[in-house]
């Protein structure tokens, strides 16, 4: 239903799904049409302050609990910080079942968010009563997806478990290493789950394929401008630019036309990334140091820069395994070209990245190395730098971990980026691009603010992390002022 | 305890202070959350499901016959719905260490010489901020006021603000002890009846009861290696007498020794057992008789101080997930940010 600008403020269907902790207000003009937009974030916890003092390995076994949802990334990334802090390289087994772990994580974040947030919005159809919308309501509907997704998740987390004796909050990586490698039998075991991910893999874009491609409605939203955003994309990379999750420390960005901008050593992060501070958010805002800061907007002069899953796929030249790289191909075809900017591509993107991690877990589990004696060095305080950067990428894009420490390797200094802190320009711009195409003189209804919800949906946003806090109760809200300050509307997810 | 039942549980899912990683676990249940689902149903998972506080408020009181809090007490909104779950559930289970203990959240209750905020906004390497701008409750944009709410300062253990009926601690609670939950709720569905009030749910012994690794008679170390600079870990042996710091002494059982299974040392996220107030002091102590056997007589205070000071972060390690209930952290005024 279509409403009149009016000094009513309702309450409607929450947002709910994602993990919380943030706030959007939208300001209109006196046409009535959308002026500004901020998307705020209103939590914060500062592990930065309370791993000091702490011995970086213990580090690696409380940052985890920044996010109970991707532990994996924040157990790994300070552990290359710490490889690097002891100036070591750890051996090859220990590097292949670290990798292991990170694409075991991304295939159970990325099924996560899509079967069991996204996937039952568009599956699904009209709401029709809270409690439906979700895994669970998709269950009853598409049982057979429902279940395939229900187990292939669970056996990414299986995998996990098996090296790092938990898949939420793991606590065998340490400097130089892993605490214990794995058997024969847990490696066949690894390579029999991994290989069924990869027939998920084929089946989530199948169904993708059949719910979305083959839907105009779907596509056209997909396709509309209210959801394309022009800026550069980061992210790390392997040798000949290939998509990489753990191995490589190099960064690479790229400008909206797909042109090389810039490519650094993680340890480097510093000469090219700097964040901006808004009174309005506890969330800071990167940008791209030589371009600097230059207010909420996109385009080639602004250093606003995305991170996520469609956004490596545009860093990148080539996927190596061959399923993933002729998925990634057709993705671009129907998208229109490299690099994309579709804020919704996001969520096809994912699907693209669980069928590589699921190729490149069998060729893991076939690696003669993958299971061996040789799974950590032996370590000595006098090898102390005293400081180290690891970069890896998460679920939701790059992930900066960086520590100083004094010569007994207990951390003076930490600063983390997160993925979700690295989109939050992003998701700013997305959320006000999106409202002011879906309120204009003053006319909305509920449809098109559910819409505004998407584009900040699609980046999967994980607050717990960016803000470094507990996921919790506070809401996701969207206040809309008219031109006399009055707030006419009002949405709140109260959890 | 006696509470009438219903042909299929209503269960709600509240939480608090968390990284969401109990929701994890409990989808961690795999093919068996669909076994769940024949007795229970869900009336109220955010995380998870589509569902809102209003939907809670809406309910009867009592009407709820499980409600699972995860996450610590860290802001008066967490407080407002741990009541509200109260209210609305006949039986209330602190679910996670947070809930149990405060949790990893609860190391910000020590006291720290630097600010948060100086830290985050003003100190950190990637942050240009020449102007020092910090993030403030209230900022007014072209005369409209943006509001944030202003920072806890530090995060509590459910039974702070609420009564609770049952506990199931673990950061998260592992696959094993939410089966264990599972089966309590299936014969609370069956026959109606409970363990009694304020009982764990997990193992009644210490860690080392079922953590497999032998233990020698004396355990002799003279002070805690890293993990990175013992040469090698034997995987057999008991790791305390490798040198290797472990709370087991101290833990509760019930994880099926999951770390220590992989070289790891525990750090005590099941909390101490039942007879167990502090779990910190409680290590200490099980530290010093393990030492006092060793050197057949008794352990000075000054000798033992010398070890601490070898242990490079006791408080963050004896209390890592049990500060937020710990005694000495009474002993730290609040601290407003």
């Amino acid at each position: 239903m279509n409403q009149e600008l009016n000094p009513n403020i309702v309450t409607i269907e929450p947002v709910t799904r994602l993990e919380g902790l943030a706030k959007i207000t939208v300001l209109l003009n006196d046409e009535g049409n959308v002026k500004d937009a901020f998307y705020q974030v209103v939590e914060l916890r500062g592990f930065e302050r309370f791993v000091q003092g702490r011995p970086i390995e213990e580090v690696l076994r409380i940052t985890p609990r920044i996010c109970g949802v991707c532990p994996i990334p924040h157990h790994l990334a300070p552990a290359i910080a710490a490889d690097r802090i002891y100036g070591v390289d750890p051996p090859k087994t220990a590097k292949l079942l670290r990798e292991m772990m990170a694409l075991g994580h991304i295939v159970h974040s990325h099924i996560l968010h899509f079967y069991a947030f996204a996937l039952p919005d568009f599956a699904l159809g009209e709401k029709k009563e809270p409690g439906t919308h979700n895994i669970i309501g998709l269950a009853k509907t598409f049982p057979d997806v429902a279940k395939a997704a229900i187990k292939a998740r669970g056996d990414a987390q299986k995998i996990q478990a098996m090296i790092g004796a938990k898949a939420t909050h793991p606590v065998t990586v340490i400097p130089g290493g892993i605490s214990k490698g794995v058997t024969k039998e847990d490696t066949e075991k690894m390579l029999e789950m991994s290989n069924n991910i990869v027939e998920f893999g084929k089946l989530g874009l199948k169904v993708f394929e059949d719910l979305v491609v083959k839907n105009k409605d779907q596509m056209a939203l997909i396709n509309s401008d209210a959801y394309k955003m022009d800026t550069y994309y980061m992210s790390i990379v392997g040798p000949k630019n290939t998509l990489d999750f753990y191995n490589s420390q190099t960064v690479r960005v790229i400008d909206s036309k797909g042109k090389e901008f810039a490519k650094f050593e993680s340890d480097k992060y510093l000469d090219y990334i700097d964040e901006h501070v808004e009174p309005w958010s506890y969330l800071k805002f990167p940008y791209l140091k030589q371009i600097g800061w230059k207010g909420l907007v996109d385009g080639p002069n602004s250093g606003v820069f995305r991170v996520n899953a469609l956004a490596r796929l545009n860093v990148v030249d080539k996927i190596e395994t061959p399923l993933a790289q002729e998925a990634m191909e057709n993705m671009y075809d129907v998208l229109g070209g490299k690099p994309a900017h579709h804020t919704l591509g996001f969520n096809w993107a994912r699907l693209v990245e669980i069928l590589y991690c699921g190729e490149k877990m069998v060729e893991l589990a076939q690696d003669p190395d993958f299971y061996g004696p040789k799974f950590r060095e032996q370590l000595s305080k006098d090898m102390i730098t005293g400081e180290g950067v690891g970069a890896i990428e998460a679920p939701r894009g790059t992930l900066y971990h960086h520590y100083k420490t004094d010569k007994e390797g207990k951390v003076t200094k930490a600063n983390i980026i997160v993925a979700t802190t690295n989109n939050n320009a992003a998701i700013c711009l997305s959320v006000k691009k999106a409202a002011q195409e879906m309120i204009k003189k003053g006319q909305y209804n509920d449809d098109g603010l559910n819409k505004i919800e998407m584009a900040f949906r699609a980046y999967d946003p994980c607050l717990a992390c960016a803000t470094h806090a507990m996921v919790g109760q506070m809401p996701l809200k969207v206040e809309i002022y008219d031109s006399k300050k009055n707030k006419i509307r009002e949405l709140t997810r109260k959890l | 305890m006696e509470v009438i039942v219903m042909n299929k549980l209503k269960v709600a899912v509240a939480l608090g202070a968390t990284c969401a990683g109990c929701d994890v676990a409990i989808l961690d249940l795999n093919e068996k959350i669909l076994d769940v689902i024949e007795i229970v149903d869900f009336v109220f998972w955010p995380t998870a499901m589509d569902f809102k506080l209003d939907d809670l408020k809406a309910l009867k009181d009592g009407e709820v016959d499980v409600g699972l809090y995860h996450g610590a007490i860290g802001t008066e909104e967490d407080e407002e719905i741990a009541k509200i779950l109260r209210k609305k559930s006949k039986i209330v289970v602190a679910f996670g260490a947070c809930a149990n203990f405060g949790g990893i959240p609860s190391l910000t209750n020590m006291p720290y010489e630097s600010k948060m905020f100086d830290v985050v906004y003003k100190e950190s390497p990637s942050t240009s901020n020449p102007e020092g701008t910090l993030p403030q409750k209230e900022t007014e944009i072209e005369g409209t006021k943006l509001t944030l709410p202003g920072i806890r300062k530090r995060a509590d253990s459910l039974n702070s603000v609420i009564d609770v009926d049952y506990y199931v601690p673990g950061c998260p609670p592992m696959v094993p002890l939410i089966e264990q939950v599972v089966d309590v709720l299936r014969v609370f569905v069956e026959k109606g009846t409970l363990p009694p009030k304020g009982a764990v749910i997990a193992g009644q012994d210490t860690l080392c009861k079922e953590c497999g690794r032998t233990k020698p008679e004396t355990i002799s170390y003279k002070e805690f290696v890293s993990p990175q600079e013992v040469k090698e870990i034997d995987p057999d042996l008991c790791l305390l007498s490798q040198g290797i710091l472990c709370l087991g002494p101290a833990t509760r059982s019930g994880c099926g020794a999951l770390c220590t299974k992989m070289n790891v040392g525990c750090r005590g996220c099941l909390g101490p057992t039942d007879k167990v107030d502090d779990h910190g002091l409680k290590m200490i102590s099980a530290l010093t008789s393990l030492l006092e056997v060793e050197h057949e007589e008794e352990y000075t205070e000054e000798d033992f101080d010398k070890l601490l000071e070898k242990i490079p972060d006791p408080l963050g390690t004896f209390y890592r997930f049990t500060y937020g209930v710990s005694m000495i952290s009474k002993l730290h005024p609040d601290k407003e940010e």
